[in-house]
């Protein structure tokens, strides 16, 4: 395990490959090379795995699009002209820019009041066409809610959400990633929070071929604080890349990065690739990212890199850890000792792993649905 | 009634300067209702010998035998001997984070009776058990170990032993860590699950401090991996007055 404490912490003179914050950014595809896994960002990936993500045309998917209707929301279809799409984040690569071009309609979530329930996004794919959605939820100052995207069904869908976390507003934002097994999700979430902001931001990746997640948390007012959790399991020939990046813009903001998985089964791979940003301008920052992973046979691949770019001195604390490894011996042995066979041992320290992530989100459904989920991904292979 | 034979026992563990022995041919019988205490210096062999009747991997039987009604024990797998009726309260209870106390509980309860315990008596059995331990009842939501205190930790172990009904229990130094109130609780559930299930214990500690609220029918010495010295409830009384010394001088 290689652990960073959460003082002041350097890098020294350590120089980065790719500085976070030049990535290029563009809405257009032919600004991006054709994907190859000798690129930095696709390194872990066949182009073949995309399933033609990476195409110039791509489907509509606003019919596959279902929500509830609570007062304190406002929920409709937006021309993907208008000047708010793409206020927030704009893509970093070939996928998002062609879910970008692609998705002539915008979902706007936007939360106006405090919520007495959560609200619910349903997608419900329904074939392998390759597809484009875009999503822009935006918290007014001083709102308080729990949104919750829910992906289900075959699809193969390339996606940005744009999430925009006004003055004093508190967002829990929670995707779940439940597809059929051939289906392939490329996410790209930007979420950009105002003063005094707070964003829970879950990401629960499951089902699926082949599931990346980038969320990236731009603090671009000071005072807030993002807590961005992550849970995915992979079974045998699945995929799932996490690539979280926080962007510390301005001063006094705080940030938990924590991203667990879970592999079992020949080819199960997973890939989490954490960048945190302190700018010159970010004093008194405070953050702290942790990756786990548990491999539960051989066969399987967990990569994990975390990433710190750290351009002041003036921080409270910057710290990373990463770690994978089998699970404990002596948590086996403690379990065992109180008659609960290995298998079964086994199974109770994953869900215990996996579920404390999940329980944070505050929604006992989803907790309850996903452990029977992971129940089921634990008996295969 | 039940009998848990242990014979010229030898265990050696790996260390990173290469294979260790560490009990040297232990002998020891222990009956249903018996209390046994296992007193000796640190480094003597005392927590070895605990977790070799658990089954723990990391410590390797280089001779000997441990038998429970005439069934070998070393045979076992670590559930098995659970099963059979072994239990250890440890002296360091791992965190088991994401795994709450009541889930754990159930499934242990589960596990060792081969069904699901009936909910309704379940729920009041562990509602009482943990009263009589003054464990606050908002415990059995927590994770199993995650963020307890040395009492609690212990109290804990205390619970499982009383809710899983073995037949012997060794307790590996449940004393140390405890402040006297603590300790005062612990060592009332043990005198009460001793006498409600005629249960056999073996008490391993280090300090005689605990032997004033659990009475030994018999006191062991254990000095360098072995049975140095044996006796009644005298005997702790002696090495009170006396400590160690004298038997690491022989040795």
């Amino acid at each position: 395990m290689s652990q960073h404490g959460l003082s002041e912490h350097s890098h020294g003179s350590f120089v980065p490959l790719q500085i976070r914050s030049e990535r290029p950014k563009s809405t257009s595809v032919s600004d991006f090379a054709a994907i190859d896994s000798r690129q930095d960002l696709w390194r872990y990936l066949d182009a073949g795995q995309l399933k033609g993500l990476d195409q110039d045309v791509l489907a509509e998917y606003e019919a596959q699009v279902s929500f509830s209707s609570i007062p304190g929301v406002e929920t409709y279809w937006l021309e993907s002209s208008n000047e708010i799409v793409g206020s927030v984040g704009t893509p970093e690569d070939r996928v998002a820019a062609a879910a970008y071009t692609n998705a002539s309609k915008t979902l706007v979530v936007r939360v106006t009041g405090e919520l007495s329930e959560p609200f619910r996004i349903q997608i419900n794919g329904d074939s392998l066409a390759p597809s484009a959605l875009h999503v822009f939820i935006e918290a007014k100052p001083h709102s308080k809610s729990t949104v919750v995207l829910n992906y289900q069904g075959q699809g193969v869908l390339g996606e940005n959400v744009e999430i925009s976390v006004s003055d004093e507003a508190s967002l829990n934002l929670v995707t779940v990633q439940n597809w059929s097994a051939d289906s392939v999700h490329v996410s790209a979430h930007f979420a950009k929070l105002g003063r005094n902001a707070n964003l829970k931001h879950t990401v629960a990746a499951f089902g699926g071929s082949l599931l990346r997640v980038t969320p990236i948390t731009t603090f671009a007012a000071p005072g807030s604080e993002v807590e961005m959790n992550g849970v995915y399991f992979a079974n045998s020939n699945q995929h799932i890349e996490m690539r979280p990046f926080v962007d510390h813009a301005s001063p006094n903001c705080k940030s938990r990065v924590t991203y667990k998985g879970a592999l079992s089964g020949e080819k199960a791979h997973t890939v989490w690739i954490g960048d945190v940003l302190i700018r010159v301008a970010a004093e008194g920052t405070d953050t702290y990212e942790l990756n786990r992973n548990l491999l539960l046979t051989d066969g399987a691949r967990a990569d994990s890199v975390p990433n710190l770019e750290i351009e002041t001195g003036e921080i409270v604390g910057a710290g990373h850890a990463s770690a994978s490894g089998r699970f404990d011996d002596e948590q086996l042995f403690y379990l065992q000792a109180r008659g609960i066979d290995e298998l079964s041992a086994r199974q109770l320290v994953v869900m215990g792993f996996l579920l404390e992530l999940l329980q944070k989100t505050d929604l006992p459904d989803i907790v309850e649905s996903l452990s029977e989920v992971l129940q089921a991904k634990l008996g295969q292979k | 009634m039940a009998k848990l034979e242990i014979i010229n026992l030898g265990v050696s563990v790996e260390t990173d300067q290469g294979t260790k022995q560490i009990l040297r041919g232990v002998d020891l019988t222990i009956n249903s209702g018996e209390i046994h205490a296992i007193m000796g210096p640190n480094g003597s062999g005392k927590s070895t010998l605990a977790y070799s009747i658990a089954g723990h991997p990391k410590y390797s039987i280089t001779q000997g035998q441990i038998l429970l009604d005439g069934e070998d024990v070393l045979e076992m797998s670590v559930d098995e001997r659970a099963k059979a009726g072994l239990f250890l309260a440890m002296q360091y209870p791992v965190e088991i984070p994401g795994v709450s106390v009541s889930n754990f509980l159930r499934t242990a309860k589960t596990a060792i009776d081969g069904e699901a315990p009936a909910l309704r008596t379940w729920i009041k059995d562990v509602k009482d058990a943990m009263e009589s331990l003054r464990m606050d009842p908002a415990f059995s939501e927590r994770n199993v170990n995650e963020g307890f205190s040395g009492g609690e930790k212990k109290r804990h172990e205390i619970l499982q032993m009383e809710l899983l009904k073995p037949k012997f229990a060794v307790l590996d130094e449940t004393d140390s860590g405890l402040d006297v109130d603590a300790l005062r609780v612990v060592s009332e559930g043990v005198n009460r699950i001793h006498q409600d299930n005629n249960m056999g214990v073996l008490l391993i500690t280090h300090y005689t401090r605990i032997l004033n609220y659990i009475k030994p029918d018999f006191v062991h010495v254990f000095v360098d991996g072995k049975i140095a010295e044996e006796g009644g409830p005298e005997l702790a009384a002696k090495l009170e007055a006396e400590g160690y010394d004298k038997y690491q001088k022989a040795h």
